[in-house]
């Protein structure tokens, strides 16, 4: 199912949450969303799940609309909303047919589907425990299983990893991408690798309006401009070496680490690549290169650039 | 309809697992038991085979037993998230509502049927009206019921259950004292409009076995108010402030 954001704004007295946000999603997408706290990406899931009404704008969920077609819509979306609230009273299989029986999953198929998410999400020596009794990671599995128990077509997941240990996040991840596979997924994190290992898209929110929107590597090499490359070249005189690489056509700027003689930092003009006239350079001059490194604009800096203003 | 069964049942399960149900029970009928048979006007002091006394008691008892019951339910709900996770199901607001009110009802009904003992110890002893004892029973459920509509309503309105609970006490204190005390002293159309409100009048004559439809509308129309005005406290989160 395709979900369209149209025109979509919310506004809190006299901050707009979200700004006039539209964007799509395509069935078999899973896309990431990102932004500092309080851009708005909880306040959009929160409309996309027809939880409350936006200011202006609307959704479109399929055929159907959140200010029309609620129901319709709710049936069809699995949520997981921020900080995984729970019943923390209730026995894990009991709270999964609580869930299974408001979603209208039919009676004969609930034991079984039951059944199912214990299964995909590890829960099966946990089942009989309250929820309370259990650590983090289960918790935050058990609210995966009641979002995925009536078979959605669409899952949207607020910060889905948080507070899990490495092992736990590997695992939730390899069963994102699994399930997302047939899927229309949106998932909201501050975790950037998590993008980039999970999404085929990131959109990144700033302050109620998107800043960013495409494939991690896309974004990434946007934001990269030019190539940037470390060097380090023995057997010549650093402040020489520091003049000739300057000198080179291909070459923008040159910076000398500080910490050791010997290394640089080369930036290159746009769209070309200074490696082969650094290398020949270095054989004119019997230089030897012992590294050469292409720094590549970490996902970090991508948000930052785009989120720091 | 179904999505209000399946709330009303978790909330009612609830109850019992949280040994709310246990207490609340034992303490309505030792209160209730005490001043039925052994103090007060009790039913060898009066000496008359009615259940008159446990009904009075009932009165003052639900008071404070059905805010009691009420005060979590949709604070705690507000307090830790659930709330979200509930909406953003295939349920409607008013089904939530209508559920938690449900399964309030269950328990007083579930309380009541503890009292029945004493109903049958009293037939025994005794010429019983069974009519106007039918009537009692179906008083003290109709002043749950506004007890359940206010308690919601105080519960939607905050996080915290204590205040809920509190303020759902506050209210039903009008109801239960003040009104009727600003009726006796107000004349005329003031007075009868205050004195329509109290309680205590539309309680008393169905527990004397006479069912006024003004009396069931009274108590309806309370309960009524009660569950609408949780509602639009819900709607709040859709408003643009």
């Amino acid at each position: 199912m395709d979900i369209s954001v149209e025109n979509l704004t919310k506004t809190y007295g006299p901050q707009n949450a979200v700004d006039n946000v539209s964007f799509k999603v395509n069935t078999g997408e899973i896309l990431g969303f990102l932004g500092p706290n309080g851009a708005g990406k909880t306040t959009t899931m929160k409309i996309i799940t027809c939880y409350m009404a936006p200011s202006q704008g609307t959704v479109k969920v399929g055929e159907y609309s959140i200010s029309e077609n609620a129901d319709e819509i709710k049936r069809r979306i699995g949520y997981l909303p921020e900080h995984n609230p729970l019943y923390l009273d209730m026995p894990v299989i009991e709270y999964l047919d609580f869930v299974a029986r408001l979603q209208s999953v039919p009676k004969g198929d609930i034991a079984q589907r039951i059944k199912k998410m214990v299964q995909l999400c590890g829960l099966d020596l946990e089942k009989h425990k309250l929820i309370g009794e259990l650590s983090k990671g289960y918790r935050q599995r058990v609210g995966l299983a009641q979002a995925l128990i009536h078979d959605p077509e669409i899952l949207i997941l607020d910060e889905p990893t948080t507070g899990l240990d490495p092992n736990q996040i590997v695992e939730i991840r390899n069963l994102i991408k699994e399930i997302g596979s047939e899927k229309t997924v949106i998932l909201s994190t501050h975790i950037l690798p998590e993008v980039e290992a999970t999404c085929d898209r990131m959109m990144i929110i700033n302050k109620g309006k998107i800043v960013a929107d495409g494939a991690p590597s896309t974004l990434r090499k946007q934001a990269q401009g030019s190539e940037v490359l470390k060097v380090t070249i023995e057997d010549g005189v650093p402040e020489n070496i520091y003049n000739k690489l300057q000198e080179l056509h291909t070459t923008k700027s040159v910076d000398i680490d500080a910490k050791r003689s010997n290394h640089f930092i080369v930036a290159s003009n746009a769209e070309v690549s200074s490696k082969r006239s650094i290398f020949q350079l270095c054989v004119q001059n019997n230089w030897v290169i012992t590294e050469m490194i292409a720094v590549e604009k970490s996902m970090e800096d991508v948000f930052r650039n785009l989120t720091l203003n | 309809m179904r999505q209000i069964w399946t709330i009303a049942i978790r909330e009612f399960r609830a109850f019992f697992d949280s040994l709310i149900a246990y207490i609340l029970i034992m303490v309505f009928l030792g209160l209730s038991g005490f001043f039925t048979w052994l103090f007060g006007a009790d039913v060898f002091l009066t000496g008359q085979a009615s259940m008159q006394p446990f009904f009075a008691i009932a009165y003052w008892t639900m008071f404070f037993f059905i805010p009691a019951l009420t005060m979590k339910m949709l604070a705690e709900e507000n307090n830790t998230g659930t709330m979200e996770l509930l909406l953003t199901k295939d349920i409607s607001d008013m089904q939530v509502i209508l559920g938690k009110f449900l399964s309030v009802m269950f328990l007083v009904m579930v309380a009541l049927v503890f009292s029945l003992p004493y109903y049958f110890t009293i037939a025994w002893l005794g010429p019983v009206d069974h009519g106007a004892v039918l009537c009692g029973y179906l008083g003290i459920l109709l002043m749950s019921a506004s007890y359940a509509g206010i308690g919601l309503f105080t519960s939607s309105i905050t996080k915290n259950q204590i205040v809920a609970f509190l303020l759902a006490l506050l209210i039903g204190v009008f109801f239960l004292i003040i009104f009727g005390a600003l009726a006796s002293n107000m004349p005329g159309a003031l007075g009868k409009i205050f004195s329509y409100l109290d309680v205590s009048s539309h309680y008393q004559s169905i527990a004397r076995g006479v069912i006024d439809s003004r009396d069931i509308l009274y108590f309806v129309s309370i309960a009524a108010l009660g569950i609408f005005l949780a509602q639009t406290v819900l709607a709040k989160r859709n408003i643009t402030k």
